[in-house]
């Protein structure tokens, strides 16, 4: 980029708020996707509404692309920078503007950690349903761009159903406000819809009002070990059909459940196939009962060790070795490329026998675990980015597992989003009128295609410049594709 | 600018691309990083300062003055490898970045490298030339001369840091504890456990009273101590600090004093010095002569919590009323994983009022040197610990690390706070002594 753009950048946001040193452009080059990094020309902390239009309209001027992000947990490479981009870092707009509790809204700047606005509502008795493994780290305005789930999701839902309204800056500058506190609003389009899950593509957000509902006052948590990882998929499928809704039923396997062992240490039985993580709550006595029901379908499907947690503070302890997976993971082997394929819950049993079938058939290690109840799995290869030949099996075993997915009718991503990583895929699981309708939309909203270019959809008339390492330069692959 | 070989040769030590390659930038440690919190810029986190290293070791990054001054703001802390599901070794990482950075020319200016080696080599390497020093200390702290001296510097507006640095100076004792403790002491009742006892540098001259309350309950633990006259500092300052070789020839020096005693545990009562002692065990993996003696050594370092939480303890303990609360020292609980073995300790206090601290394990800021080295940064993270502090309405907060205990005591005196600081041990000796 020149200079000179890069003067007026650092102009319009204070020279305290920008960044251009080598060291402050690797250490935002990359989130937590594997394999996948590009440098940013430069790196700077907007200080309000008015900053972060002004950046809008010099992009569209001066031709460059601009990457909003968060913590920079993502999965799908959404806030990894492209070619002649900057990068616009949120996390400093973390303030929890206000609890409504007559109307049970919380109004949040995006930036806040999840879990600190957990934490904040609870002391109130309120609850925010959404828990992303992540959620120590990761920002509200990263979910909702993400639409990310979380362990509870199969009971409370998703990001999405807890958005009541945001506030953003467009493309093109703009500022917009969509939504309120009304729990029904019908007049329009519902654009609120549209934006999230938008990755961050379709504006930048600078305000979020989220729904809130009152905190659950008795839980229960479960775990049963499974001697045959079979069992374990027909006891989900047993709980969702005995039609009691667990706010939780989380699988691990063999593999994963050691590698989260060896870094907890708290006396997961490292010998039996698979295990449940499983969480009933509630207000009052159904509780127990429901954790009953499920006890007596877990020993009906030949469970061995089914634990109880005695306190409140165990079944925290169990959650948080749940929610270490996918990093514990990297304990085996340092690049754990996890994808997110869903199916409907009756066809999980199948899709877990995929997944096997996947590891055995391209000779690489799979770890795998998910959200279970909803149908969402996160099978993790287990390979050495430096190992490339291992790489593109690795790939090979992913385009199998998608496919069989879809087949049983599911999609390529629940919960991480499409971003750079699953690009490849993504016709498969909209078809191509999908496709279509979604580049429509970016087109009219980002004329220029400078709001994160290149994710989700390859958009013309302006390219996105190189992007990070696509799959298709990975020798082999194609030859398989 | 150094030549490319010898370029070449610093970067050799750094650690080897397997282990820079464990980091899978998953960003579960930044919640628990300090300076991270502080700044919120992606290269004071571990991920990012893992990054940097990763790019300077494959020649992607010149060494910088910025690379030098993130490496240097890091505490050190070891929060994030607590943190770290997947099991990454950033202390090693830093540690060995340190080292590159001390013999560069980036980083904190030649002179000021001099003085600290210096003070690191030739003065805490020395364990009489430190005392020496302390005597001076002793003498300029306890006959009007620091008074005088603090009167005449707080005329100039610039010496006003200078005079807070200078209150960090721990106070030092009238007797240090190598010197009031005999080599053997003898247990009140028959020996059950043979002790060998590190003294540590700074414990040692400044916090004396700490080891006598060690070496006490211990005696009336069936403990036979033996205290080695000749021992030398572990070494931990100096591998924090780059100065790895010389931490290494101070480890052998002590390996070489303690096995000429047999023991069955070797117990130290600083956070830093018991988590570096352990560490003996892999900086001499590869070292033939040194290897067994140094794996002999660090599986018999405990912390003084971690034996009593061990052993059937002497129950002679009367209650104390006070409400106490526990600070996790940084090196005790990420670096040595020792959290409940303190706890249980305190609990074992009849009566005792304990009350949770929120955010134990996050650091006071002490961090080694840091406090002196860092001061401004240090005070930033020393005010979140002490809003933690208040809260808990405490009398006495309780640590196991001298330099946690100086840096507290200091907080406490800054915020006009009302509370004591004392080390795990004084507190046990507090209550067994009043059951005479
Ligand atoms: C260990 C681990 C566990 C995880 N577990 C889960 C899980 O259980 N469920 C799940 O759904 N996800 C999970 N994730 C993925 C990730 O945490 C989520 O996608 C999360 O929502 C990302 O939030 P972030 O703040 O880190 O955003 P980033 O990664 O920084 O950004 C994500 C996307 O949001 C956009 N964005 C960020 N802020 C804004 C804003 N203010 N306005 C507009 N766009 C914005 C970015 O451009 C990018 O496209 C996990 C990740 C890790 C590392
Ligand atoms: S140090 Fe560990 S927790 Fe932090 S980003 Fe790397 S792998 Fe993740
Ligand atoms: S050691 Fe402490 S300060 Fe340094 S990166 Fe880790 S958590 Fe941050």
């Amino acid at each position: 980029m020149q200079p000179s753009i890069l003067e007026k950048i650092k102009k319009v946001v204070g020279s305290k708020h920008y960044y251009d040193s080598p060291e402050d452009r690797i250490s935002y080059s990359f989130d937590g996707t594997p394999m996948l990094q590009q440098l940013p020309e430069a790196v700077v902390f907007p200080q309000n509404n008015e900053q972060i239009s002004e950046l809008l309209h010099l992009a569209n001027k001066e031709k460059f692309a601009i990457i909003p992000r968060g913590a920079g947990t993502g999965l799908s490479g959404g806030s990894i920078p492209v070619e002649n981009s900057i990068v616009v870092v949120m996390t400093k707009w973390n303030k929890l503007l206000e609890i409504d509790s007559a109307n049970l809204t919380a109004l949040v700047e995006p930036g806040i950690v999840t879990g600190v606005l957990q934490k904040e509502v609870e002391k109130l008795g309120l609850f925010y349903p959404p828990d992303p493994g992540s959620m120590n780290v990761c920002t509200i305005g990263g979910n909702v761009a993400e639409n990310a789930g979380g362990l509870r999701g199969l009971k409370y839902g998703v990001t999405k159903n807890y958005v009541l309204g945001v506030e953003m800056i467009l493309p093109t500058g703009e500022f917009l406000k969509i939504g309120g506190k009304s729990v029904k609003d019908v007049a329009g389009y519902n654009l609120k819809d549209i934006v999230i899950g938008s990755e961050g593509t379709l504006g930048i957000f600078t305000k979020i009002l989220l729904k809130l509902i009152p905190l659950p006052t008795k839980s229960k948590t479960i775990t049963a070990n499974f001697k045959k990882i079979i069992d374990s998929g027909k006891s989900v499928a047993d709980i969702i059909s005995s039609q009691i809704t667990p706010s939780m039923v989380e699988f691990l396997d063999n593999t994963t459940m050691n590698c989260v062992e060896d870094y907890t240490k708290i006396g997961l039985d490292r010998n039996s196939e698979a295990m449940l993580l499983i969480e009933v709550d509630g207000r009052g006595s159904s509780v127990d009962e429901d954790a009953e029901t499920i006890v007596s379908i877990l020993k009906k499907n030949n469970a061995v060790q089914i634990r109880i947690a005695e306190n409140a503070a165990e079944a925290l302890l169990l959650k948080t070795a749940r929610r270490s997976a996918f990093s514990a993971l990297a304990r085996r082997k340092p690049t754990t490329i996890l994808e997110d394929a869903t199916v409907p819950r009756s066809e999980l049993p199948v899709m877990i026998e995929k997944v096997r079938e996947a590891a055995s058939n391209f000779n690489v290690a799979i770890g795998n675990f998910g959200h279970a109840g909803d149908g969402n799995l996160h099978p993790t290869c287990l390979t050495d980015e430096r190992d490339s030949a291992e790489i593109t099996r690795a790939h090979k075993a992913f385009a199998f597992i998608f496919n069989e997915a879809i087949k049983l009718g599911g999609t390529i991503t629940g919960e991480h989003g499409t971003g750079l990583a699953k690009k490849d895929f993504l016709e498969s699981a909209v078809g191509k009128e999908g496709i279509e309708f979604m580049k429509k939309i970016k087109m009219v909203v980002d004329p220029n295609n400078v709001l994160n270019p290149g994710k989700i959809l390859t958009l013309a008339p302006r390219c996105e410049g190189a992007l990070p390492v696509k799959r298709e330069q990975i020798p082999d692959y194609n030859a398989h594709h | 600018m150094i030549s490319p070989k010898d370029k070449a040769v610093l970067l050799k030590f750094l650690p080897n691309d397997d282990i820079l390659t464990q980091c899978m930038h998953c960003g579960m440690c930044l919640a628990t990083c300090p300076t991270y919190e502080l700044t919120k810029l992606e290269r004071s986190s571990p991920r990012g300062r893992i990054k940097l290293i990763k790019y300077v070791a494959e020649g992607k990054l010149e060494l910088s003055n910025l690379f030098a001054e993130e490496m240097n703001f890091c505490l050190d802390c070891q929060a994030c490898e607590t943190a770290c599901p997947a099991g990454v070794q950033y202390g090693k990482m830093v540690e060995s970045a340190r080292v590159v950075i001390e013999h560069s020319n980036v980083g904190s200016s030649k002179i000021n490298k001099v003085i600290k080696k210096f003070l690191l080599n030739s003065v805490v390497a020395k364990h009489s030339r430190l005392k020496l020093l302390a005597r001076f200390l002793y003498f300029y702290q306890n006959f009007g001369i620091r008074t005088i001296a603090i009167k005449l510097l707080s005329i100039f507006p610039f010496a006003k840091k200078m005079i807070e640095i200078e209150s960090l100076t721990p106070k030092i004792s009238k007797v240090f504890s190598s010197e009031g403790l005999k080599e053997i002491t003898f247990p009140e009742n028959p020996s059950k456990y043979k002790i060998a006892f590190s003294t540590g540098c700074i414990m040692d001259i400044a916090f004396a009273e700490i080891n006598f309350d060690t070496v006490d309950v211990l005696q009336k633990n069936q403990c036979e101590i033996i205290t080695p006259k000749n021992q030398v500092c572990c070494g931990s300052l100096h591998a924090h600090n780059g100065e790895i070789e010389k931490a290494k020839e101070l480890a052998k020096k002590n390996l070489d004093i303690f096995s000429e005693f047999e023991y069955d545990f070797l117990i130290s009562n600083s956070a830093g010095c018991g988590a570096f002692m352990k560490e003996y065990i892999h900086l001499f993996v590869d070292d033939p002569q040194y290897s067994e003696k140094a794996r002999g050594f660090s599986i018999r370092v405990k912390d003084i919590s971690e034996f009593l939480a061990n052993i059937e303890p002497n129950k002679q303990m009367s209650p104390l009323e006070e409400k106490v609360t526990y600070h996790d020292a940084c090196h005790l609980c990420h670096s040595q994983k020792v959290m409940e073995e303190p706890r249980k300790v305190l609990q074992q206090i009849p009566g005792l009022n304990f009350i949770p601290l929120e955010e134990s394990t996050w650091c006071c800021g002490s961090a080694g040197i840091y406090n002196v080295t860092r001061h401004d940064d240090a005070e930033k993270i020393l005010e979140r610990k002490m809003k933690n502090l208040q809260e808990t309405g405490a009398d006495v907060v309780v640590t196991g690390n001298p330099g946690c205990i100086g840096q507290l005591k200091h907080g406490i005196e800054k915020y006009g706070l009302k509370m004591e600081v004392l080390h795990t041990i004084s507190l046990v000796k507090k209550s067994m002594d009043r059951n005479i």
